[in-house]
Order: structure tokens, then sequence, then C-alpha cells
């Protein structure tokens, strides 16, 4: 059975959604390799942001991104099938409502924590 | 009967879920691409001793834990999920190596974000 969702593009779709969860682990992984390189001086964490900076790092986080992007439009539009059930006014709020307002939440914290660290330069 | 364990999986699960949805691909953005290359943000965004300090004080201690927690119990929970579908059986060594990573991912970044002192 190797191989079996390559036969629809349903499954790959479906597949790629799920490797998903392997960048958020990758992603994990980096912050962790950066506290450790901290704990251990400023030589160590220099050597951490010449690595952040190699072509190969940057390819890695526009993949890690792209994935990011991707993992966060499947869990907003799974989010209506998970939430118990709102009913505002009689009548019960609709999918696509919740998948927006999930979106726009998710734009909002991005665009405060990106003023934020352009903010903090000082 | 035995307890089940299963919601405090789904709980650390949801929140990361949630958290990773929300900030996940612009702190990727922020930390691998825009202060690496310098651009839109300043290059000196993430030097050692502004990360010190950041990471030094317990909003920001608390902050990198609850991302890099919350991220890796995530993704254990999913990619065990998925290891059915790619012919992996859900038994108790696919239970102890995802839950594992994540634990050790946890345990490392703790004492490591305890270690550099408040």
């Amino acid at each position: 059975m190797q191989g079996w969702w390559r036969r629809d593009p349903f499954f790959v779709r479906y597949m790629v959604r799920e490797a998903t969860a392997v960048a958020v682990l990758v992603y994990a992984v980096v912050l962790t390799v950066g506290a450790v390189r901290l704990a251990q001086g400023e030589a160590a964490w220099n050597g951490w942001l010449a690595a952040l900076r190699s072509p190969g790092s940057v390819l890695l986080h526009v993949v890690l991104l792209v994935a990011m992007v991707v993992h966060a439009k499947s869990w907003f539009e799974i989010m209506p099938k998970t939430m118990p059930m709102i009913v505002i006014g009689g009548r019960r709020l609709s999918a696509t409502t919740i998948t927006r307002s999930g979106w726009a939440a998710a734009v909002i914290a991005s665009i405060a924590l990106f003023a934020w660290a352009a903010w903090w330069r000082a | 009967m035995k307890r089940s364990n299963a919601p405090i999986f789904w709980l650390l699960f949801g929140a990361g879920g949630m958290l990773s949805a929300l900030l996940g691909a612009m702190l990727v953005f922020i930390t691998g691409i825009a202060v690496p290359l310098g651009w839109p943000l300043h290059g000196e965004l993430m030097s050692y001793p502004r990360m010190l300090g950041f990471a030094q004080h317990w909003l920001g201690k608390g902050f990198v834990f609850v991302v890099i927690m919350l991220f890796a119990w995530h993704a254990a929970h999913r990619i065990l999920c998925s290891l059915h579908d790619i012919g992996i059986h859900k038994g108790p060594a696919a239970k102890a190596a995802c839950y594992g990573a994540a634990v050790v991912v946890t345990a490392v970044a703790g004492a490591n974000l305890f270690r550099l002192g408040f």
C-alpha cells in the first residue's frame, strides 16, 4: 500500500497538509537550538546567527514559511468542524464566518507581532 | 476503568495548532528571513545583548518557552496520527518516539531558558 496517496490529487493535498506538521516540529527544534546557543554565551550565539544567514537556512525558512501558511489555512478550515456550535440570534454561526474570523485573527496577530519587532529596534 | 490521558495531548495539540496558525508564519519570517537578511527588519534585532535581555525577562522567556513547547507537542501529536497513512502502526513504539521527541524538545528548551537566569 506504499504510495497509495499518489493516486488522487485529493489524497496528495491531504498528505501535503499532514506534512506541514513536520515544518512546525522543525521550527520548534530551530528555536530550541537557539535557546541552547544563547545559554552557551555570545560566541555560540553569534555562530547561530551566522548559520541563520547562510543561504541554506534562508531557503529552509522560506519552505517553513510556506508550510506555516498552508498549516494555518488547514487549521482555520477545520475549525468549524472541531469547534462547539455557536448560535447567535437563533442562527448557527456559519463555517465560512468561523474560517474568516480565524484568518482575520491571524492577520491581526501577525501585523501586531511584526509592528512590535519593528518598534523594538530602539 | 483506566482514566484516559488523551485529553491532555488533545489540549496541547489544540493550543499548539492555534498558536502556530496565528503566529507561526510571522515568527518564521522574522527569525529566519527578515532578521538574517537585514530586511525589512534590522539585522541587529537579534544581537546577543538584546536576545539575552529578551530571554531573561519573564515575559520573553515565557513566550519563547510556550511557542517551542506547544509547537513541538502539536507537531508530535499530528505526526503520530499521520504515521498510519504511511503504513506505520500507531503502537507504543510510535507513541514513545513522537511524544518522546516533544518531551526532549520541551526539556532542552526549558532547561536552557532557565539557565539564562532572570
